[in-house]
């Protein structure tokens, strides 16, 4: 339309602006990453090698290229604190979404069925805790799941437990607080699509026979599959890359990928195998990142 | 056949329960007289006085604010330009790029976004400190200022703008007197949810910091690492009770687009 097609000056900059900026400050770093990723360590400033050097000419980018090493990727594979770094990650990702989906979908569907005029309440009442820091809500759960933490007083005092159990570091205290921090983000989307689905189709199955719990499985699930996949990618991709969550409430065993990251990045400081990591975990969650660009594009644009 | 159920009710309350429990119970534990956390010893404001007399934790707190306004704004205006676009430039050369781009980083894992930043900044040689948390800041948040205007505008009545242009009004000023207005409680939400997000940002300021920038979560981090202290519950207490004013009024203030924002909030799904 008219904005479209008329190419003034005004037009042009609402789209350069920012076109360029995410160029600049979202794509080329991951360019940047992805040559540190192909560099060695050194004791310089910067901490790696080799550095373009630009001035050299022609010679000083062939220097640059000969120079490149694949050793960060090599050390990855071959050492398994790494290997187990990703497994863990992928494995605390892909239960805690199992679990954030079990937990979220009678959340969502029971404020799906409320009274039309409670349901922006209960919404906003699911969402407030989103826009209060995310940080808190993690150390908010340092206080309940400390050795002399409240819940190991109520499990005591309700004669469940006959020592204190030690809820922290651990794996346990690490669902926990995903479970706690992603529930929102489990809820809104399934709630979205539950909202909008047809109430009559349940009647109908109801007059063709089928049970209440019959039609659920039948029609209300697989008609909130968008939902569903919404919910899920929206929760395990960013999980996957969790940093704050277990660095407070998990254990010193086995760390996910996002601490791994994290501790070669600032206490090894070790910057092309910090690359590497993260490239390599972009790999990882590519498909799923795709998958998610999908359905948002679909949903936000196919609206029309 | 619309009838809530018990199990609804039951399902809807334990979720509420489970989201706002150990908020409350911080809370609570800010007002405790005892320095040990699990004993109460009565109410006591003692932990907020201690507060007001920590110039490393107000000094973070203050950066932290001044970072989060100057990235919520940048990211606003940058964000409703994207969202302009992804909704009324029709195909064009890199569209496909351009919402990728827009839409990676509502997903992406913090620490690869602050990595990849941090390695920007150090092959541009910049001094990293203030600017560079507002410059990555604004790149996470813009893209939640985005989806949440682009909702909004996709939902509203087209006809409108062209009725407009029909009569003959130029489309910079259509955009300003027609549709401006109409998306304007989604531009403010966006604003308040880059603010928040800003505020709340751990680990990408983490990456991008420098000497002299310590941000409020930094700073927090820090000594929550150290345990749990009622200090530190004090300033969370502060956080939330701010926090949950602003959504409430804002709220109250358009009922239709606060349900509208806090779908979007989320990325808009559906």
């Amino acid at each position: 339309m008219s904005a479209g097609t008329k190419q003034g000056w005004g037009t042009r900059a609402v789209l350069l602006l920012p076109y360029l900026w995410l160029i600049a400050f979202f794509l080329a770093p991951f360019v940047i990453v992805l040559k540190i990723s192909l560099s060695q360590t050194a004791i310089a400033q910067p901490p790696y090698v080799p550095v373009l050097d630009l001035a050299a000419g022609w010679q000083g980018i062939e220097d640059f290229f000969g120079r490149l090493t694949a050793e960060g990727y090599r050390l990855i594979a071959s050492d398994p604190i790494y290997v187990l770094s990703y497994l863990k990650s992928l494995q605390v990702a892909a239960i805690a979404t199992a679990i954030l989906l079990v937990a979220g979908y009678p959340i969502a569907y029971g404020i799906a069925r409320s009274p039309r005029g409670l349901q922006p309440l209960l919404v906003m009442l699911v969402v407030l805790p989103f826009w209060t820091s995310f940080l808190i809500r993690v150390y908010a759960w340092i206080n309940i799941l400390q050795r002399d933490g409240l819940l190991n007083d109520v499990l005591l005092a309700l004669h469940i437990v006959r020592a204190p159990v030690s809820w922290l570091s651990s794996d346990t205290a690490i669902y926990i607080g995903v479970v706690y921090s992603y529930l929102p983000f489990m809820v809104l989307p399934l709630y979205a699509t539950l909202e909008k689905m047809d109430e009559s189709l349940l009647e109908a199955a109801a007059d063709l026979g089928c049970t209440r719990t019959r039609a659920f499985w039948l029609v209300t699930l697989p008609l909130s599959l968008p939902g569903v996949a919404a919910g899920v990618l929206l929760c395990f991709i960013p999980i996957v890359g969790e940093f704050v969550i277990p660095d407070l409430l998990g254990g010193s065993q086995t760390l996910m990928i996002g601490q791994t990251l994290w501790t070669e990045f600032f206490s090894n400081r070790d910057w092309p195998v910090a690359s590497a990591i993260a490239v390599v975990l972009l790999a990882l969650l590519l498909v799923p990142i795709v998958i998610y660009q999908r359905l948002q594009t679909r949903q936000l644009e196919g609206l029309r | 056949m619309r009838r809530t159920s018990p199990f609804n009710i039951v399902a809807v309350a334990l979720g509420l329960a489970f989201l706002y429990l150990p908020i409350a119970i911080l809370v609570i534990y800010s007002f405790n007289a005892s320095r040990l956390v699990t004993v109460w010893g009565g109410w006591s404001l003692a932990w907020y006085r201690e507060l007001s007399h920590d110039d490393a934790m107000l000094a973070a707190a203050s950066i932290s604010l001044r970072v989060a306004a100057l990235s919520a704004s940048a990211a606003t205006v940058l964000g409703t330009c994207a969202a302009v676009v992804l909704t009324r430039y029709g195909s064009f050369r890199g569209r496909v790029l351009f919402s990728s781009m827009v839409y990676a980083p509502l997903v992406m894992p913090e620490v690869i976004t602050g990595l990849s930043l941090l390695l920007l900044f150090v092959a541009v040689n910049v001094d990293r400190g203030f600017w560079t948390i507002v410059v990555a800041h604004t790149t996470l948040t813009m893209c939640f200022v985005t989806v949440i205007v682009q909702a909004r505008l996709i939902g509203f009545d087209r006809s409108l703008e062209e009725a407009a242009m029909d009569l003959g009004c130029p489309p910079l000023k259509t955009f300003l007197t027609i549709t401006l207005p109409l998306i304007f409680p989604a531009i403010a939400a966006g604003w308040m949810l880059a603010f928040s997000l800003s505020l709340d940002d751990l680990v990408i300021a983490s990456f991008t910091t420098g000497p002299g920038a310590t941000t409020l979560p930094i700073r927090i981090y820090s000594e929550v690492r150290l345990g749990v202290k009622p200090e530190i519950n004090a300033i969370c207490t502060l956080f939330v009770a701010v926090v949950a004013a602003a959504t409430i009024a804002a709220s109250l203030l358009t009922k239709r687009g606060a349900v509208e924002r806090e779908r979007a909030a989320f990325a808009a799904h559906v």
